[in-house]
């Protein structure tokens, strides 16, 4: 009791801490490393709801980017104002009663988080009766499906010209500030009874349905809430860079997302924030190798396609030679960082 | 894609007959097939099933990828052979030659594996391991060369199919196998893992239907791709062990 | 009393393709009782289990529980109406303490949502801490109270099995099926089990179905036993009765010397 009291403040006094650092990031850091930082917040977001659905919950899901498609369109429609509206669907006209809303992005964002929860209620509930590969391939293509939907009904999305003109968020805030929102929720959720029943499910789904646990329900609920966080952060996505459009949500991201949870640990929230900012990092540092560098004069052409290779390999790398992850399924303690914490004082002291 | 881009640069580069091109791309990617078993799968094989799924899509993400940075994202033409591609003329329809080539082709292979699957004894043991993993290999079944065979087999059957992708489509990118791959996999699903003419219904009613709905319901051809996946969510919810295959109910 | 019915089975038929693994089985189980299944390997003993627990569904047959048809039911659904099992490949939660194993039992128990346990609500909180200490004192009565907080996995076999016997038993049963619980055991842990399998029945009101190699147990603790052979039953009796069996003896002979 002393000491969940004591982690109460402890986790407290961090949450403070990282509202001094954001409010002194919005504040002082260049345009390009506050995109870079909240690029790293969303790819935490999304690196942490795959997890729940892979590495909790052990359903092979590759469906994010269809998930993070609907949220980013969801909240882009609904945020974006009348006028661009008519500019931009010049092909086709919007649908009249989407023309006129405008709403403002938290809403919005929260909105794309929840029709991307419906989407995976419809594509869970026949999906996630299947496993492995099976499942793996049946969301593969409904994020295909949702993707050239999203192409073709263009009285709704603009079909393959994309969107245009949403409008830019920039602040800390809103990027961090639902990064930390979805950590405290998701480690909530890990913690708790049904967390347990997600790595029962995990671990062993017939003795899970043996204990009384039902199956498809509980897979269900966590699948949902992964499409929930991942709509969410497609919406983030939508602010950040302020157009889109179908092609942008390809394999690619899924691929992306996927790297964070092996590399971070599959089962381990930690390792999904560490890995989430660490790959968003190394993706944007290694953009230098697909662009074209002029060294003293000589010009040589970027390579593209280099960044994926190189991703590709340090997945092979990973689940070949160190599968566990940095983290495996280890979380961050403050028992264990004030252990960590005094040892270092007393090795200090001796020396 | 390997096999589709070995076989090109055979022709268009070094000016290979268009028959030892094609008999090096199928090589080439052969032992490619091998080597990646080797080093992908092989050191998982005790491991989830789920780090197996990812490192397979590691490898396959690296292949597209390296063929991207190695050879550019452009499409390439892929040179059609004289002898094998010629018009031919019945009444007054003229269609290429491929139309009746690459049919043949298949109907051949299909016979072919057919036999090598229920014939030989590596076919045997190839079905033995699939049905109960550990029972075969406590029978003195060599699982790990079996396992290389099945590889080598699938890598070149899929090469002699990306080649004849080649010259149906005259244009190859190393993206080429994305969609053809992930459906031939919906084709096997739909037809019944474990049965060879399975796999070919699979395929027949797969290209037969994408085909069907850009010839006659054009207003939907924009969702010719999606065809595929909802079949596959259909058979897979009604008719789970596919159309000629049994259910298999999973041993508790 | 005593011939209350708890468990009937009726012509209870299963194909695998060609192979009939189990044929025509009629079981009839009365409250209290400790019924055998025994028959070599591959006689479809575990099968049985997997169609009454619901995992595998009858080619045809029925299943009467309490006088319920749950034929074909979801096994989730029967462990809520008071049947569990064991596993006769051990099936743990293999990335979870002793205490936790016992405490996904529990899960279906609970009278809050997620959105209460999110929120740490009192609804929640209350109904976990007295789950915990209903699964502690389970713990305790089956002898794992102290290594409560080490990883099921980790434990020594006969505790494995142990374990996967007291998480069955956090569910609350009325009947419970043991899948060769005395497997991999010496003499010792055996004797053990036999006595701890009494005590469990007396102490929560159980009725037992038990499948087990070890004769000495079968023998030793069943009221009665039917005995199968490739899926057909060949004998139902009591102990003495199936021992002095013709048919049984025959089809043990074959067969007992590989799994002694
Ligand atoms: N899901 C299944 N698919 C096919 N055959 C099965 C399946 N489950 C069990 N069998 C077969 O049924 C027979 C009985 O098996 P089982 O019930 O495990 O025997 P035991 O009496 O040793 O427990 C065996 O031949 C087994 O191979
Ligand atoms: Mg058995």
């Amino acid at each position: 009791m002393e000491n969940k009291r004591q982690n109460t403040i402890l986790t407290i006094i961090a949450l403070l801490f990282c509202t001094l650092l954001i409010y002194l990031g919005d504040n002082n850091l260049s345009r390009f490393q506050l995109r870079i930082l909240n690029l790293s917040a969303i790819y935490v977001i999304l690196g942490l709801s795959m997890n729940l659905v892979i590495g909790f919950t052990g359903m092979f899901s590759l469906g994010h980017a269809g998930f993070m498609c609907v949220g980013a369109y969801t909240a882009a429609i609904l945020t974006m104002s009348p006028a661009a509206k008519e500019l931009i669907y010049y092909m086709v006209p919007i649908h009249p009663l989407l023309a006129n809303i405008q709403w403002g992005v938290i809403p919005a964002a929260l909105a794309g988080g929840i029709v991307a929860a419906i989407f995976g209620v419809l594509v869970g509930f026949p999906a996630l009766r299947l496993r492995d590969d099976y499942l793996a391939i049946a969301t593969l293509g409904f994020a295909e499906i949702i993707r050239i939907v999203v192409t073709n009904t263009t009285s709704i999305t603009n079909g393959s010209l994309g969107l245009k003109d949403i409008p830019s968020v920039k602040s800390l805030w809103v990027y961090w500030g639902f990064a930390i929102l979805t950590i405290l929720i998701l480690r909530a959720i890990i913690n708790s009874s049904w967390g347990y029943a997600f790595k029962a499910i995990r671990d062993n789904e017939i003795a899970a349905e043996a204990m009384g646990i039902n199956i498809l329900k509980h897979k269900l609920l966590s699948f949902t809430i992964g499409a929930f966080f991942a709509g969410l952060s497609g919406a983030l996505m939508a602010y950040l860079i302020t157009s889109i459009d179908p092609t942008m949500f390809r394999f690619t991201f899924t691929f992306q997302i996927l790297l964070i949870v092996v590399l971070g640990g599959m089962g381990s929230i930690t390792g999904s924030i560490v890995a989430g900012v660490l790959v968003t990092v190394a993706m944007e540092w290694l953009r230098f190798v697909e662009q074209d560098m002029n060294f003293f004069g000589f010009v040589i052409p970027g390579i593209s396609g280099m960044r994926m290779v190189i991703f590709s390999i340090l997945l092979l790398l990973v689940v070949l030679f160190y599968r566990q992850g940095l983290l495996g399924t280890k979380e961050f303690s403050w028992n264990f960082f004030l252990k960590l914490a005094s040892k270092r004082s007393k090795q200090k002291e001796v020396s | 894609m390997v096999a589709a881009y070995v076989a090109f640069f055979g022709i268009a580069i070094f000016a290979l007959p268009w028959w030892l091109s094609f008999l090096i791309a199928i090589i080439v990617t052969t032992v490619l097939g091998v080597l990646i078993e080797r080093t992908a799968y092989r050191p998982l094989r005790d491991a989830p099933r789920i780090s197996a799924l990812i490192s397979a899509i590691g490898v396959s993400y690296l292949l597209e990828n390296l063929g991207i940075v190695v050879l550019g994202a452009r499409p390439r033409p892929f040179p059609r052979p004289e002898n094998l591609v010629w018009n031919i003329k019945v009444g007054n329809i003229s269609f290429l030659s491929l139309a009746v080539i690459i049919p043949i082709i298949t109907i051949l292979l299909l016979i072919a594996v057919t036999l090598f699957v229920n014939r030989t004894k590596v076919g045997i043991a190839m079905r033995a391991l699939s049905r109960d993993f550990e029972t075969a290999s406590l029978m003195a079944v060599d699982v790990n060369k079996v396992i290389s065979a099945t590889f080598a087999v699938g890598s070149a059957l899929a090469a002699v199919g990306g080649i004849m992708w080649g010259m149906q489509y005259p244009q190859i990118d190393p993206l080429m196998g994305v969609f053809p791959g992930l459906k031939c996999f919906i084709a096997a699903v739909m037809g019944g893992i474990g049965s060879v003419p399975g796999a070919m219904l699979g395929g027949f009613i797969l290209g037969m239907g994408e085909v069907m709905i850009v010839g006659f319901m054009p207003e939907l051809s924009g969702y010719r791709d999606a065809f595929a996946f909802v079949v596959l969510i259909l058979i897979l919810l009604f008719k789970p062990g596919g159309l000629l295959g049994e259910n298999v109910v999973e041993k508790v | 009393m005593s011939s209350e019915k708890i468990l009937i089975t009726k012509d209870l038929t299963i194909k695998f393709g060609g192979l009939t693994a189990v044929s025509g089985l009629n079981l009839d189980i009365s409250k209290g009782e400790i019924i055998g299944l025994i028959g070599p390997n591959g006689a479809g003993k575990t099968t049985c289990f997997n169609i009454i627990t619901g995992v595998y569904k009858p080619t045809s047959g029925n299943i009467l529980f309490h006088n319920q048809d749950i034929t074909g039911l979801r096994p989730d659904l029967i462990t809520k109406l008071g049947i569990a099992r064991t596993f006769q490949n051990i099936r743990l939660f293999n990335s979870m303490t002793v205490l936790e194993n016992v405490m996904i039992s529990k899960h279906v128990r609970l009278n809050a949502n997620l959105l209460e346990a999110v929120l740490h609500l009192p609804r929640y909180t209350n109904a976990h801490r007295q789950h915990l200490e209903e699964c502690m004192e389970l713990l305790e009565q089956v002898g794992l109270a102290d290594v409560a907080h080490e990883k099921g996995t980790s434990l020594p076999y006969g505790k494995q099995r142990r374990l996967e016997i007291a998480r069955a038993l956090a569910t609350q049963p009325t009947l419970l099926l043991l899948d060769e619980p005395a497997a991999g055991m010496n003499p010792q842990e055996t004797l053990e089990l036999m006595d701890f399998i009494k005590k469990i029945r007396e102490l929560y009101g159980l009725t037992i179905l038990l499948i087990e190699h070890h004769m000495e147990v079968v023998m030793g603790i069943c009221e009665r036993i039917t005995v199968l052979d490739y899926g057909i039953t060949i004998a139902q009796g009591t102990p003495a009765e199936v021992q002095a069996n013709q048919q049984v003896i025959k089809a043990y002979l074959g067969t007992v010397e590989d799994d002694a």
